[in-house]
């Protein structure tokens, strides 16, 4: 009778096997689809149970932190208000995560990678994120919101020399503390879009700070030099159409530096002509359009710059593009202000564009340093010596031209003022884009009636980089 | 080293475990080392050390490893159900003594198990009756549509756990007188071997009792359990395929008319095949429970989450993993422990069965080795049962976890069948002289 048991113990071993098989299937091998699976609450369970780090500003300010809620879990609390909304973001678990509190979600809940997490198991596995540094100036934030002064618009201040983004202001805002309960209300908010964040998520018309891009091309090429004679009559026919400079001023044959300072259409669409389709193209991508802005922010909230047609990118090389009234930031051209603000960065920073960044660094609950932004360059856009010419025409601009506004007692701004043209009833799109030697800054308000660049967006310019330049 | 040594050895290393373990939830649960841990080892050793000497005074030969492999089992379970409840350990720790005594007394009782044989009919209609128990009416109790248990007064037991064991011992028995006259009287017919119908009308009882407790007991896990260990005895008995082929291919024709003719049993195999179906997630008694298993077993991955770590209870304190001492006890192990710790527990499962299946092949008698295998493949179908429930290898039924789940029935019953166990292998292993 023994072989008969022996077999059967065989049989045995096979049903085991079975089981182990099956453990395995449900312990690994879909493991993942199990996780993700709606019925499975464990994954927002223990979300709620990490204690997500905090999320501070340059100066340590906390922006956001969790504090204990009901049992075991954490819930997110924002001490700074509505002042950061859009930049730090919200986390709930029935909202989801937005902003920095998404982007940089791994750091907060102290994820790393697979093996450092199997090794932390084995220890006792922390249930606390790291802390979030981030680039952020509560100073310049506070006084960007506050010389907005309620208007829709945006303002983003980069470091010059890191692309460390130090303001991103957008109005209006909400306040994530009360997201849950007003979560409803801002979505349907058609007209104001609180949760827009219009620094990053939103393109409009970049009128005549554009201009600068035409100018740095311009220079750049050698095709043309500051002192470069073009006719600034107005009505010149640009793509078979008239084009008007601001107020119907007619220039004589001028020089690029005047007709920058005092922003001549018909110049500048002719230089952009001149220059062609490819070389504009060129330029614009060398800048940053066209591409996902290389910002640690999350892609959803984020919008490449360039020419749109029914809400498509469309380069400038194609014919449906007017390249001239793209030169001066009209023909269906849209740009973010973060856009418009490396564009002012990379002429501070001797034409070399900077990859912006908002976390400086993150740091582990024992006060280790587990990540550093190091300082980037994105590309050379423009040579130093055409940046450095560029850089005179723009402080041209402020000292004597449309930006005086703009202008700091002590210190020299240089920049360049916009205000695209919304329709004939004189709505427009004021812009300011500006820099010192340390601090770049770009201005947009959301149709305003009557106002221009230089009397709208400048003081609002001026204000931040003057609040961000006395802490140096 | 002698037999006995070596088992009082391999004792030490499980009390070990269970300090350990108990050690680690209390550093969970309170981030510090309490010395209770040490207490609780010790008891421990101290309840091995009395099992082991009872065994060292009345069975000198038995196998030495059956007894330390229980003790590994019941340090797993003890500390998996301490983790989810403290009251509940403490009961099972109670169960656990009171099953160690139950033990030394079967072992006296039944020095000669052989005695058994002659029981044959008795212990039949006392199995049977258990198995009938639940279902007559005031003291029958359905748990989860299947009638498992019963209530007399303050205690509450499974009579099955113990039902098993008697029909064991009943079929061991019986096919040692029939098995000459079913192989020798089979003939052939189209090439199967065909056993002769007056010796296969009680097999065909069996098989009618599998299907009655299908129906009846509306439990699929304990029929496949009883029916499976039938067949295991039979194919010893009288190692003939065909007889199992025949049993099996039975039993699978009434499974298969049962599962699409009544009910439950259909709902149940529903369950088991869609278990993430909305409609059927939210049926009472539906796939939530095999579904919830799934998600602990994946949360717990390769290494699991450490003891005390898993995640059973909803913030506002509703259990989301149904039945986690008892029908889920895999889950938990396995969500704490991950597919290592998972291995680890069947691996000492499958170390007793080697020693069950080691100890039939041993024993001089046919009795003694129906009896041990038996015996072991019952144990060896109760894991396969539960744990293929719990993993979606079958359907999921309400069968105990031997000596790992919480349940006093449970542990009683099976600290008998490792009685018996250990009473077929002290024989079996006696030098000859001494016999």
């Amino acid at each position: 009778m023994n072989p008969p048991v022996i077999r059967l113990f065989g049989l045995v071993v096979v049903l085991f096997a079975v089981l182990i098989g099956f453990t395995s299937r449900w312990t690994v091998f879909q493991a993942e689809a199990l996780r993700d699976n709606p019925e499975n609450a464990r994954v927002i369970l223990e979300e709620q149970r990490i204690r997500r780090g905090a999320i501070r500003a340059a100066d340590g300010t906390v922006l956001a932190r969790s504090v204990r809620g009901p049992g075991d879990t954490f819930v997110r609390r924002y001490p700074a208000g509505g002042l950061f909304a859009h930049a730090v973001g919200y986390s709930y678990v029935d909202l989801g995560r937005s902003g920095i509190e998404k982007s940089h979600d791994d750091a907060l809940t102290g994820r790393r990678t697979e093996l450092v997490t199997a090794f932390e198991s084995i220890l006792g596995r922390s249930m606390d994120g790291d802390d979030v540094r981030t680039t952020l100036d509560p100073r310049g934030q506070r006084t960007a919101i506050a010389a907005l002064g309620g208007r829709k618009g945006a303002v983003v201040a980069l470091d010059v020399h890191t692309g460390a983004v130090r303001v991103m202001a957008s109005v209006p805002g909400y306040d994530p503390n009360t997201l849950q309960r007003d979560f409803r209300r801002l979505t349907t908010d058609e007209a104001n879009a609180p949760l827009l964040n219009r620094a990053t998520q939103n393109g409009y018309p970049p009128g005549s700070t554009m201009k600068v891009v035409t100018a740095a091309a311009a220079l750049d090429t050698g095709d043309f030099k500051p002192s470069s004679i073009v006719d600034g009559t107005n009505g010149k026919i640009i793509s078979g159409v008239p084009l008007n400079n601001f107020g119907g001023e007619s220039f004589g044959p001028i020089d690029l530096t005047t007709a920058l300072t005092n922003s001549v259409n018909t110049v500048w669409a002719q230089v952009g002509e001149k220059l062609g389709r490819r070389t504009m193209q060129d330029y614009m991508e060398r800048f940053g359009f066209y591409a996902d802005p290389p910002l640690d922010y999350p892609d959803q909230q984020m919008t490449p710059s360039g020419v749109r047609k029914d809400g498509r990118l469309v380069p400038v090389t194609r014919r449906v593009v007017d390249v001239g009234r793209v030169a001066i930031g009209q023909g269906d051209l849209f740009a973010t202000p973060l856009q418009m603000a490396e564009v002012a960065a990379t002429i501070a920073n001797g034409g070399v564009r900077m990859k912006p960044y908002l976390m400086s660094r993150a740091v582990d609950p024992d006060g280790r340093i587990v990540d550093e932004a190091k300082p980037e360059a994105a590309a050379r856009v423009v040579s130093a010596s055409t940046a450095r010419d560029l850089t005179a025409m723009m402080k041209q601009v402020v000292r004597e031209g449309t930006g005086t506004a703009a202008a700091l007692e002590g210190v020299e701004v240089a920049g360049k003022t916009g205000t695209a043209e919304l329709n004939l009833s004189g709505l427009n799109q004021p812009w300011f884009i500006g820099f010192t030697s340390d601090v770049a800054v770009a201005v947009t308000l959301e149709r305003v009636q009557g106002g221009t660049g230089g009397t709208v967006a400048a003081p609002v310019a001026k204000a931040v980089l003057e609040s961000l330049g006395s802490r140096q | 080293m002698s037999a006995r040594n070596r088992e009082l050895l391999a004792l030490v290393p499980a009390s070990l475990l269970l300090t350990a373990g108990f050690a680690a939830i209390f550093i969970q649960q309170s981030d510090r080392l309490s010395d209770v841990s040490l207490t609780y080892g010790a008891v421990f050793l101290g309840l091995c050390l009395a099992g082991h000497l009872v065994i060292r005074f009345t069975l000198p030969y038995a196998d030495p490893y059956l007894f330390p492999l229980v003790a590994v089992l019941a340090c797993f379970g003890l500390v998996v159900i301490y983790r989810l409840d403290e009251d509940l350990a403490r009961e099972q720790a109670q169960w656990f003594v009171v099953g160690l005594v139950l033990f030394a007394a079967t072992i006296v009782l039944l020095r000669d198990f052989r005695v058994l044989e002659r029981y044959r009919y008795t212990v039949a209609a006392a199995g049977l009756l258990l198995l009938l128990l639940p279902r007559v009416p005031g003291i029958g109790q359905q748990v989860n549509g299947a009638y498992l248990g019963v209530k007399l007064g303050p205690i509450t037991f499974q009579p099955a756990e113990f039902g098993k064991i008697a029909i064991v011992i009943f079929l061991a028995a019986y096919l040692r007188d029939t098995r000459q006259v079913l192989v020798l009287g089979a003939r052939r017919f189209l090439g199967v071997t065909i056993p002769p119908l007056k010796h296969f009308g009680p097999l065909l009882v069996v098989w009618g009792a599998a299907m009655f407790m299908l129906v009846f007991i509306r439990d699929l896990g304990s029929s496949l359990m009883f029916f499976g260990g039938f067949l295991a005895l039979l194919y010893v008995a009288t190692n003939r395929l065909s007889f199992v082929t025949i049993g099996f291919a039975m039993f699978a024709v009434g499974a298969w008319f049962f599962g699409t003719h009544v009910g439950h049993v259909h709902d149940r195999i529903a369950t088991w095949q869609n278990p993430f179906d909305p409609v059927l997630y939210d049926k009472p008694g539906g796939s939530y429970q095999i579904a919830q298993s799934l998600f602990a077993q994946a949360d717990g991955g390769l290494f699991g989450t450490g003891f005390g770590q898993a995640t059973l209870n909803l913030p506002t304190g509703e259990t989301i993993l149904p039945a986690p001492h008892t029908d889920l006890i895999y889950a938990v192990i396995t969500n704490e422990l991950g597919l290592a710790g998972a291995c680890g527990l069947l691996l000492v499962y499958l170390l007793f069965i080697e020693r069950g299946f080691a100890t039939a092949v041993r024993a001089q008698d046919s009795f003694s080795k129906l009896l041990a295998t038996g015996l072991t493949a019952v144990f060896a179908l109760q894991v396969f049962v539960i744990v293929g429930g719990v993993t979606k290898v079958i359907p999921l039924t309400g069968v105990t976890l031997p000596f790992v789940s919480y349940g006093g029935s449970s542990i009683l019953a099976n600290f008998i069948l490792l009685a018996l166990l250990l009473l077929v292998s002290d024989r079996a292993r006696r030098p000859v002289r001494a016999r």
